[in-house]
């Protein structure tokens, strides 16, 4: 929905639905009925509804996305370990199959909840509703949530978290953000992670997947690290402590985080020539 | 492959629709959907014929809408088509772009079989 007066219109496809728009006409001998509604509108409204369980409990969740084997697990790992207790983390894992990440994540004396998705390609708001009953998050700051390794179907579905975090790792193309511009154009930081391998790796350039993140006029920031060496770790944990405190005093303000780009196609748009002139409908 | 997904959620949603006006029959639907989205469209079209099956949906038409994609240069404020893995200005080629469509997916009306006395 539009932030500015709730209604679902953008410059987009405000032609659809004014008066002599296509969709607004009786249909002969049906009743043609206009709706604008995003076509996972289920899957968005649980998603508030777990934005504001985490926003209750006064929690970061941070939805980490990537291609199988990118270092999703190893990077929490390394954080959990670099963190050394300073921040309260939990983690929501995301597999087909098998609860190995998660007794990994346990193995770190942090709560770990596993979802196991069977087929399905992709997290959506609805298995994480169901994995938070299994998750006090009382004395939890982030919840990560370790989406299904997946550069495809993952960027479509909100779960109600406030950022994405997309990991590229260095073993794959540098050309990625441009194969696949849905999920990339979504994340609020690329980490480019196995930097320890750039070393024996001569056709991967870090600049050429920041360039192809920016032609997604995507201004996030790209941060190249190692969970192996500890390399960039250093800035991936500012990272974390800022937008930790940005979020906090987003809610002290009554509000609450948002990922830049929203899964739902919602940009922020003007009805006419200011958001004041837009009162609420 | 959420094209299903996201059809079985489209259908539910549409069912809603023909419930609040006291019908049990959909006969078309209509969906705005921009390459952005995630969704291909000859997926979701494929998908809905078996999505559709038992529902008040099961005749329904599917009618899509292909958005391109566009942006508005914060630069120099020109408006312009672009391919959707490269959303840079046409005009002044700035990175520094919103967007303007492209990432809908869109339910923007239904068509619903009435009683003759509702029409």
């Amino acid at each position: 929905m539009c932030e500015t007066c709730g209604c679902n219109i953008t410059p987009g496809n405000r032609h659809l639905v004014e008066p002599g728009g296509k969709h607004a006409h009786t249909h002969d001998g049906h009743a043609a009925v206009a709706v604008l509604q995003n076509l996972l509108h289920e899957n968005d409204h649980q998603a508030e509804h777990n934005r504001a369980h985490f926003d209750r409990a006064r929690v970061l969740a941070v939805n980490l996305m990537s291609s199988p084997g990118s270092g999703k697990t190893a990077l929490l790992e390394a954080t959990i370990d670099a963190l050394g207790g300073a921040l309260g983390i939990a983690v929501v894992e995301g597999d087909l199959e098998t609860e190995n990440d998660a007794n990994r994540i346990r193995a770190k004396g942090v709560p770990a909840v596993q979802i196991s998705t069977g087929s399905a390609c992709h997290l959506d708001a609805h298995m994480v509703h169901d994995a938070l009953h299994a998750m006090d998050l009382v004395g939890i700051d982030i919840v990560f949530i370790e989406n299904v390794g997946n550069l495809v179907c993952p960027a479509s579905f909100d779960l109600g978290h406030h950022l994405n975090v997309t990991l590229l790792s260095v073993t794959e193309g540098d050309d990625k953000p441009a194969k696949y511009p849905v999920m990339f154009r979504a994340a609020d930081l690329m980490l480019l992670s196995k930097s320890d391998l750039l070393s024996v790796l001569d056709d991967f350039r870090p600049q050429s997947a920041e360039t192809a993140l920016r032609n997604l006029a995507n201004e996030a920031p790209v941060i190249a690290l190692s969970a192996r060496s500890g390399a960039g770790m250093d800035a991936w944990l500012a990272w974390l402590h800022d937008v930790l405190a940005a979020h906090r005093a987003h809610l002290r303000g009554g509000e609450t985080t948002q990922p830049t780009v929203r899964s739902d196609g919602v940009h922020a748009h003007r009805h006419g020539a200011s958001a004041a002139e837009a009162a609420p409908q | 492959m959420h094209e299903l997904s996201v059809c079985q959620s489209l259908i539910r949603q549409a069912e809603a629709v023909a419930r609040e006006h006291g019908t049990e029959v959909i006969v078309l639907i209509r969906l705005s959907v921009g390459p952005l989205s995630g969704i291909e469209l000859p997926l979701l079209e494929r998908a809905f014929t078996v999505a559709r099956c038992g529902t008040r949906a099961a005749r329904a038409e599917l009618v899509t809408e292909a958005l391109p994609v566009r942006v508005r240069c914060r630069t120099c404020h020109a408006e312009t088509q672009t391919p959707p893995n490269r959303l840079i200005c046409g005009a002044c080629g700035d990175w520094h772009t919103e967007l303007v469509s492209g990432d809908e997916m869109l339910m923007t009306g239904i068509e619903l079989e009435m009683e003759e006395s509702h029409v």
